[in-house]
């Protein structure tokens, strides 16, 4: 209670001093609307329904282009750990491709799938995909080959060692590369959404855009509101289940 | 069948037969022993050697090293570290393969690791992903025929055992050393395997813990009545658990003598009667050191100067 008293307190003082940079006037309206121009935006957008709608194309997006990335990626990963073909192959590709931005991809996307759901679906999975792999990778590395051993002497061989022992032991890297394939995902899709203008529906990272082009901050502000909203209530929906589950499991420090 | 101490004394012909030896310890040496007959041994071991090969040249961890264990025998491994006596119980368990020799188990070569015979780490190898309970049944669940609830009753049959009913839903992590050793025995243990192979399952544990596991894994090996290759560079405590104690020599590893202990169980580390026993065998590592860096064996003089 303490601690959420202490987090209100911040964020109200973060608004009052917003409210009174605007009232001082150091910049004109146009550049830095007043809080209550954002609130009055994001009130309308939510009740003719833009937003929400926004917010589903996005959304969806993210998840479908998420969900293939980890799809592709897990077993990738599984792939250059073991194999050290992979690794040389596969491995060194992920690596390279990983330091890429992911806008980067946004040019070419554009040429292959046009604007499409497609190229975004792309843009996304490309975002995920390379940061998913080498966290696999990675974890699967770090598996103590201790467990492997004894799992042996208990019966269990390659391909149940593999999904009773080695996954699960390697979950703690996993989560983070998962989180951070996340991370990665989102940040590709506002950027191929704000590049990308495509007919097959308005995603937040398009409404943004327009909030530029129409000079209006407010709306700029506000969707950028939803956006951090939405990064952080993924974080508390998606992974912080398994991130308690692996303080309290492998007794690592934690909240 | 009958307890295993008064059976060993009278199949085992290089024990002084009747009551143990008091103070003054008198250890017979075997000689390989030809112990009772083949059928009755539970895992033979037949001209096993292996070497490593590194950069820095080859290492002949186990030279020629054949040995045989009776079921239901408690037989304890010293050397010095690097002796190749974990290999030699690697390859038992399946994990290693030799370079050449063999192993039977049951009288069928050992080809791969298998749930007949389990095995004991050094750190206790629990998974931390699975709480405690979960850890037990994981050996249980890769056993056929098992319904649920037998697996179930299994795991918390043997948590009994090792007196961490209560903690069957703990985390690992939250266990002390001890307790993880226990959890790990009893995770060996509910698959029931014949054969227990133990590589210095408690060199990592303080020495109040360690005498209380001693009393444990002595009740429960003669409750069990399970074949035990202990491996561990203490001692004492081969002297305390071991019906037999193997002293292996090392580069190359072999096992040099051998040692019948004659004592009442349950034993008791502190005893005088098991110092004298664990005096004798460390006199004769002692010797296997001496002979590793001269590559001949003592002379009567110099075994006294050792001794002294």
């Amino acid at each position: 209670m303490k601690r959420f008293l202490y987090a209100l307190s911040f964020f109200i003082l973060l608004v009052v001093a917003w409210r009174t940079a605007v009232e001082a006037g150091l910049w004109s309206p146009v550049l830095l609307p007043a809080p209550e121009s954002v609130a009055n935006y994001l009130w309308s957008s939510i009740a003719d329904g833009t937003l929400a709608q926004a917010t589903l194309v996005t959304i969806r997006r993210l998840l479908v282009g998420y969900s293939i990335g980890l799809l592709i990626g897990l077993p990738l990963g599984l792939l250059t750990a073991r194999f050290k073909i992979c690794e040389d192959t596969i491995g060194f590709l992920a690596l390279g491709l990983q330091t890429l931005p992911s806008v980067c991809w946004v040019p070419l996307t554009l040429l292959w799938f046009g604007q499409t759901e497609n190229a975004m679906l792309f843009v996304v999975v490309m975002g995920s995909l390379w940061s998913v792999v080498i966290a696999t990778d990675n974890g699967v590395r770090h598996v103590p080959p201790i467990y492997a051993r004894a799992a042996r002497t208990m019966g269990s061989k390659r391909l149940h060692i593999w999904y009773a022992v080695i996954l699960p032991a390697s979950l703690p890297f996993l989560v983070s590369g998962m989180k951070q394939g996340w991370a990665f995902a989102w940040r590709s899709l506002m950027a191929a959404e704000i590049y990308v203008t495509i007919l097959t529906g308005f995603g937040l990272g398009q409404l943004l855009h327009f909030g530029r082009e129409l000079n209006a901050m407010d709306q700029v502000i506000g969707i950028m509101f939803v956006i951090v909203l939405i990064g952080l209530l993924v974080d508390k929906i998606l992974f912080s289940p398994w991130e308690t589950f692996l303080h309290r499991r492998w007794g690592t420090a934690g909240t | 069948m009958m307890s295993i101490w008064p059976e060993l004394v009278s199949s085992s012909r290089c024990t002084i037969p009747g009551e143990p030896p008091g103070c003054g310890a008198v250890i017979s040496q075997q000689t390989p022993c030809e112990q009772a007959s083949l059928a009755q041994a539970k895992v033979v071991v037949e001209n096993v050697s292996k070497v490593f090969v590194t950069k820095r040249g080859s290492l002949e961890a186990l030279e020629n090293v054949s040995l045989q264990v009776n079921e239901g025998q408690f037989v304890c491994l010293v050397g010095q570290s690097g002796c190749g006596k974990s290999t030699l119980l690697n390859i038992i368990a399946g994990l290693e393969k030799p370079d050449c020799g063999r192993v039977l188990a049951d009288g069928k070569p050992v080809t791969e690791p298998g749930a007949d015979r389990m095995m004991m780490f050094q750190e206790s190898a629990l998974f931390p992903w699975l709480n405690v309970i979960e850890n037990v049944l994981f050996g249980l669940k890769l056993k056929p025929n098992l319904t649920r609830s037998e697996r179930f009753e299994a795991a918390e049959f043997y948590l009994r055992l090792v007196g961490l009913k209560k903690f069957m839903h703990a985390n690992i992590h939250e266990l002390s050393g001890g307790m993880k050793q226990r959890v790990a025995l009893a995770r060996a243990l509910a698959p029931h395997p014949r054969v227990l192979l133990m590589d210095e399952p408690f060199a990592a544990l303080d020495a109040l813990t360690r005498e209380q596991l001693y009393a444990d894994i002595q009740q429960i090996w003669e409750r069990q009545k399970k074949t035990i290759i202990f491996v561990t560079h203490n001692v004492r405590e081969a002297a305390c658990l071991g019906d037999r104690v193997l002293v292996f020599s090392r580069h190359p590893g072999r096992i040099n003598e051998e040692f019948v202990i004659g004592l009442r169980r349950p034993r008791d580390i502190n005893s005088v009667d098991l110092a004298n026993y664990a005096s004798i065998i460390t006199l004769a590592l002692k010797e296997t050191l001496v002979f590793e860096s001269r590559g001949k064996p003592l002379g009567q003089a110099e075994v006294a100067a050792l001794s002294s």
